[in-house]
């Protein structure tokens, strides 16, 4: 608390005053100064954002049957059914039905459908498993994507996954280059402008 | 007492209302009240406890005006909680809106992949932005309000906000958006705090819900008018919107309107989160169209289930919005489409936010198929299916929508009891 002038000092009120004035009058700065800055250790563990080509994952490594291990003691099979099949819940299959001769899209399940890895990486870390969220070690990320992937034959069963491999692992999704429409590929978002239309050729 | 009559005419007043509730109320028999009225009088009971509304109001019992769950989706029970794969989506009564502010309490809400309610200490919760910034900040709730405000009004809106042939009222078609008072900070101010640098084209929104859902938005969308939102109709963000942040994404689909909102981290490139990879798209014109919620609008009275008790005078009232700008005018036809009259937008044209608008019908009885339609200031309309697939370019069959949110025109036919049902079959049968 900024102390009151007291009585004895009321002659200085008139200069209080005139110090004040150019107070509300004042425009906006660059910045405020609010708020304050992270430590670094409070920076390196806020993130949880994996990059597609694998920026931000850590450490670690894990195999196709280390993780069919994890599926069943960390509770995925309790949802997700043997091998991720699915039909257990409505949690969604794992498992695609169709083998790597159809269109990832037609294949449906993230293993297949992303294209790239990290995203079903980061899908497990932060969200799996469901009500037990973010209890996954690392290393058991790993093994379970490493798992979802060799299931699905997108991998070679005894292929170790880490954090230097997961990012080039070559999805059924991404096998056209990115401006080229075609079966195994996906719609790049468009930039996005102020006063974009939604459609184009929509009339008024 | 609070305070002292100041006149004896206040006193005389104030006792005779008083006395006469009293000794009224105990002679006035059925008969009497049936056959003629004394408005002299007041016969209605008194609310039993009204100290108990004092500190905090709650509406008339009389007032019956509920969310209910969307068809097709789970219940929100505990077991459905716990069930993965749970996207539980709550629609609004809009049919019971009056203007256009949706009290809180029925304010529709969704989440994805069985997101439970959070239940954050505003204390403890704090708004961290990272990334490609030059000083990352951590804010707390403090010190987000002591930066400049904003109080906008804009409607939040399911992507899968999709009205059928098979919904019954407006509830069931159209319950998955609503319009509030937003208070809160802009995006920009807080980056520019942060000092954004030169190559940052994205920013990822991420939420303290249990799967910390994510999503990337363009960061020209968060400079221009996002803001993250500490109040909804001056009152903090109830919990379900996302208490106690939420970003308001202005037009964007609601599910970038993030809430529980807990960190904004500035990236170079489309992230592909979680989120987003729920929006991969095949079809490049569906991709087009990821964000934005087209120029929509729905009669929300008289709307399907409701029965008019005879001809005569009404108003047709409804709620027009666009995702893109400010809706600039709204038709409504009585005649199944064949003429169209300007209805009166009512209060100030917010954009992005819902607008109410009215046309005063005189019904003459017979059969009428009741519509409405939009337009908005990036030059669009409002159109039927038939016209959206001439429009894009698509061959029309039963059941086409244009990809994306469904903004198609809706209609409610009106029978000669009065009585009121869907009519987008009826609509989607004139050639």
């Amino acid at each position: 608390m900024v102390s009151m002038p007291s009585i004895a000092s009321f002659k200085y009120l008139p200069i209080l005053l005139l110090a004040a004035t150019p107070a509300l009058a004042q425009s906006a700065p660059a910045t405020y100064g609010i708020g304050r800055a992270p430590t670094a250790a409070e920076l390196a563990a806020s993130s949880i954002t994996i990059h597609p080509d694998g920026t931000g994952l850590p450490k670690g490594s894990g195999t196709a049957a280390i993780g069919a291990k994890v599926f069943v003691d960390a509770g995925c099979e309790a949802c997700h059914g043997v091998k991720g099949a699915g039909g257990v819940t409505s949690a969604p299959a794992l498992l695609a039905a169709k083998g790597p001769e159809a269109s990832p899209w037609d294949r449906g399940v993230m293993a297949v459908k992303a294209p790239y890895a990290t995203i079903m990486w980061s899908f497990i870390n932060r969200a799996m498993p469901f009500g037990n969220e973010g209890s996954l070690k690392p290393d058991e990320v790993y093994a379970l994507s490493a798992y979802l992937l060799a299931v699905n034959k997108v991998i070679p069963e005894d292929m170790v996954i880490n954090q230097d491999n997961l990012a080039k692992v070559k999805m059924p999704m991404n096998r056209e280059p990115a401006t080229v429409a075609g079966p195994n590929n996906w719609v790049r978002v468009p930039e996005w402008q102020p006063g974009q239309p939604r459609f184009k050729g929509y009339p008024g | 007492m609070g305070s002292l009559p100041t006149s004896r005419r206040d006193l005389l007043a104030g006792g005779a209302v008083a006395v006469g509730a009293v000794a009224v109320g105990s002679l006035v028999t059925p008969a009497v009240a049936a056959t003629t009225q004394n408005y002299a009088l007041n016969n209605s009971p008194m609310i039993a406890s009204p100290e108990d509304l004092i500190a905090y109001g709650q509406r008339s019992k009389y007032v019956k005006s509920f969310r209910i769950h969307e068809a097709g989706r789970p219940e929100a029970t505990l077991a459905r909680y716990r069930d993965f794969g749970l996207t539980l989506h709550i629609n609004a009564p809009l049919q019971d809106f009056l203007g256009t502010v949706a009290p809180s309490s029925t304010h529709y809400f969704a989440t994805t992949k069985g997101a439970l309610l959070p239940d954050i200490d505003p204390k403890e919760h704090t708004l961290t932005i990272q990334g490609l910034v030059d000083k990352p900040l951590i804010l707390t709730l403090d010190d987000l309000k002591r930066f400049p405000s904003v109080s906008r009004f804009h409607f939040i809106e399911c992507a899968a906000n999709s009205h059928t042939a098979a919904h019954k009222t407006v509830q069931e078609s159209h319950g998955n958006t609503s319009n509030a008072e937003w208070t809160g900070v802009l995006l920009s101010t807080l980056l520019k705090e942060a000092g954004v640098k030169a190559n940052a084209k994205w920013f990822i929104a991420e939420g303290a819900e249990e799967i910390k859902g994510a999503d990337s938005i363009p960061l020209n969308k968060g400079m221009l008018d996002t803001f993250v939102a500490y109040g909804m109709n001056g009152e903090p963000v109830r919990p379900h919107n996302g208490y106690p942040l939420r970003l308001i994404v202005p037009g964007f689909e609601g599910i970038f309107n993030t809430k529980w909102l807990r960190r904004i981290e500035v990236t170079e490139n489309y992230m592909l989160n979680m989120d987003d990879y729920g929006h991969l798209r095949r079809d490049p014109a569906a991709a087009a169209l990821g964000y934005q919620i087209g120029v929509k609008s729905v009669i929300t009275g008289p709307s399907g289930s409701q029965k008019l008790p005879g001809k005569g005078w009404y108003e047709i009232r409804g709620l027009a919005w666009s995702g893109q700008g400010k809706v600039t005018k709204v038709e409504v036809s009585t005649d199944a489409g064949k003429t169209w009259q300007v209805a009166e937008l009512k209060g100030a044209q917010n954009p992005q936010a819902h607008n109410a608008f009215g046309l005063m019908w005189n019904w003459d009885g017979e059969e009428a198929l009741i519509m409405s339609r939009a337009y908005d200031d990036v030059g669009q309309r409002q159109q039927t299916s038939r016209e959206a697939a001439k429009s894009l370019g698509a061959t029309y069959a039963a059941g086409y929508n244009p990809p994306g949110n469904r903004n198609t025109i809706m209609a409610w036919k009106v029978a000669k009891d009065g009585a009121v049902t869907n009519g987008l079959d009826a609509l989607n049968s004139i050639v």
